[in-house]
């Protein structure tokens, strides 16, 4: 817990004492907002938080991995990984501490956009559910975004490819049962397999959380996909140091 | 104290690290000496634990390397070449941090940094970012990181490179003063600072330890001055494999 704590609360001030966090901030704000008001926000006259919430995860997509993007590559470009896997700490606390470091920046913008809320609320009378399940549904999915960056952040040295490649394989993840994707894996994959695909989307689960449906698994779906990739991180992490 | 056997390390097709053995006690100063590439930072890499040996272990203060990283590395006081640290913390932020992860309370961290910004000459620079200071400085805050929750085993690399000579000397009473109570290994390209700290030396080539002795022993062996007796040991190895390729 000490290692995780310390680790925690160094990454954490390290985002805050470079511009990295304010500029994460102000960005995230700005298009959750300008994308919302852009489709009728007003207009569409219904009390509810769903134009703001669908637009989320694409968003998301490019500003998870840029704030993940530092927090392994960084410390491989400096060497400073030599300095922190040589202090009594184990892989996992360092992993976890960074990672819900990055986590913690991404919920202090969720907690930002209660503006939109208090607007909605004051304008009319909406249904409280949808907004629980989404802003935590939102929280999760930045959470399994974050495991994604994290993992390929520790592979590199270069924050360039850690940010290009989390984009992919986000993309891949929110794509992957999208009526395209579908039919291109249905030529060649058994359909139990195309199947297995499309439950890997990110899209689909995403949306029933917008609908104020949130399920176990939906919870699981998400903590799964941003352990298995935190665990990865870890093993790599180690196989990485050992090459030297 | 400090036990190291048969350590063998490889990256790839290179054989870093070829079956070194050997022993520190407590109040020893070791000076780890060797050409560039010779596999003395990946011997002391493997020391403090930051990667496993293939092969072979060490004992540490009593724990294994291999089975007992964490203990070891709380036991461990590491310089790692080029003094690693993270450039847009301050020296104070960093040693508190570092304190931390270590486990220290409160009271004894602000004792600790207080006493370590001392003795290694950085209490001026406590509130200028890391990123900003010069070399000498850098090299500095990373001995204090090192020294700061006074550890029995201290292992250096190249705790001197970049300091001017006025910092060298003091370094060097530095390490001199803590030495009796620590077991200590430090490596260097300069024969001086062997000649002015070191109670023992270990010359190795190639990943394989030539030397494990005294200066003075040394050089009544080998007869001649300490660099002298370096270029001839180390020059043999690259010689033989260059003769060797060749045919």
């Amino acid at each position: 817990m000490r290692g995780f704590l310390s680790v925690f609360k160094r990454e954490l001030r390290a985002y805050f004492s470079t511009p990295l966090a304010y500029v994460f901030l102000v960005i995230f704000l700005f298009f959750t907002a300008f994308l919302s008001f852009q489709r009728n926000f007003f207009e569409m006259r219904q009390a509810s938080m769903r134009i703001f919430f669908s637009n989320l995860p694409l968003l998301f997509i490019f500003l998870v991995p840029a704030i993940a993007m530092r927090l392994w590559a960084e410390e491989w470009r400096t060497n400073s990984v030599e300095l922190l896997f040589t202090l009594p700490i184990t892989a996992t606390q360092a992993v976890l501490g960074k990672f819900f470091a990055a986590w913690s920046v991404i919920a202090l913008a969720l907690v930002l956009t209660c503006p939109m809320v208090l607007t909605v609320c004051y304008l009319g009378d909406p249904d409280p559910g949808p907004i629980i399940t989404g802003y935590v549904g939102a929280f999760l999915l930045a959470g399994a975004y974050l495991g994604i960056g994290s993992f390929f952040s520790g592979l590199t040295r270069n924050q360039v490819i850690a940010f290009v490649l989390s984009v992919v394989v986000c993309v891949l993840f929110f794509f992957a049962g999208s009526p395209t994707v579908m039919n291109y894996l249905s030529g060649f994959l058994p359909m139990n397999l195309v199947e297995a695909a499309e439950s890997l989307s990110i899209e689909s689960r995403f949306e029933s959380v917008q609908r104020g449906v949130m399920e176990v698994r939906d919870v699981a779906f998400f903590g799964l996909l941003a352990a298995g990739w935190l665990w990865a991180n870890t093993v790599t992490l180690g196989q990485r140091r050992a090459m030297g | 104290m400090i036990e190291a056997r048969d350590l063998r390390k490889s990256f790839g097709p290179i054989v870093a690290v070829d079956g070194v053995s050997f022993s520190v006690q407590k109040g020893d100063v070791l000076g780890f000496m060797g050409p560039n590439g010779a596999g003395k930072t990946t011997t002391m890499k493997m020391l403090s634990c930051f990667f496993p040996p293939d092969s072979g272990t060490a004992a540490v203060e009593g724990y294994d390397i291999v089975k007992d990283p964490v203990e070891v590395r709380q036991r461990v006081g590491y310089l790692a070449e080029n003094a690693p640290a993270y450039d847009e913390m301050t020296p104070e932020a960093f040693l508190k941090f570092v304190c931390d992860a270590r486990g220290m309370d409160r009271a004894r961290r602000t004792a600790a940094i207080d006493r370590v910004a001392e003795s290694c000459a950085v209490t001026g620079v406590m509130h200028q970012p890391i990123g900003t200071l010069s070399k000498g400085y850098r090299r500095r805050v990373g001995l204090a990181q090192a020294l700061v929750h006074n550890p029995p085993v201290l292992i250096l690399d190249e705790p001197t490179d970049g300091l001017d000579p006025n910092q060298k000397h003091d370094v060097r009473n530095l390490i001199k003063k803590l030495a009796p109570e620590k077991s200590t290994i430090i490596s260097t390209h300069l024969l001086e600072e062997v000649d002015a700290i070191c109670n023992r030396i270990i010359i190795i080539n190639e990943g394989r330890l030539l030397v494990d002795s005294t200066p003075a022993e040394l050089r009544k062996r080998e007869g001649g001055e300490l660099d002298q007796i370096f270029r001839k040991l180390t020059r043999g190895g690259r010689k033989a494999r260059v003769a060797g390729g060749v045919s």
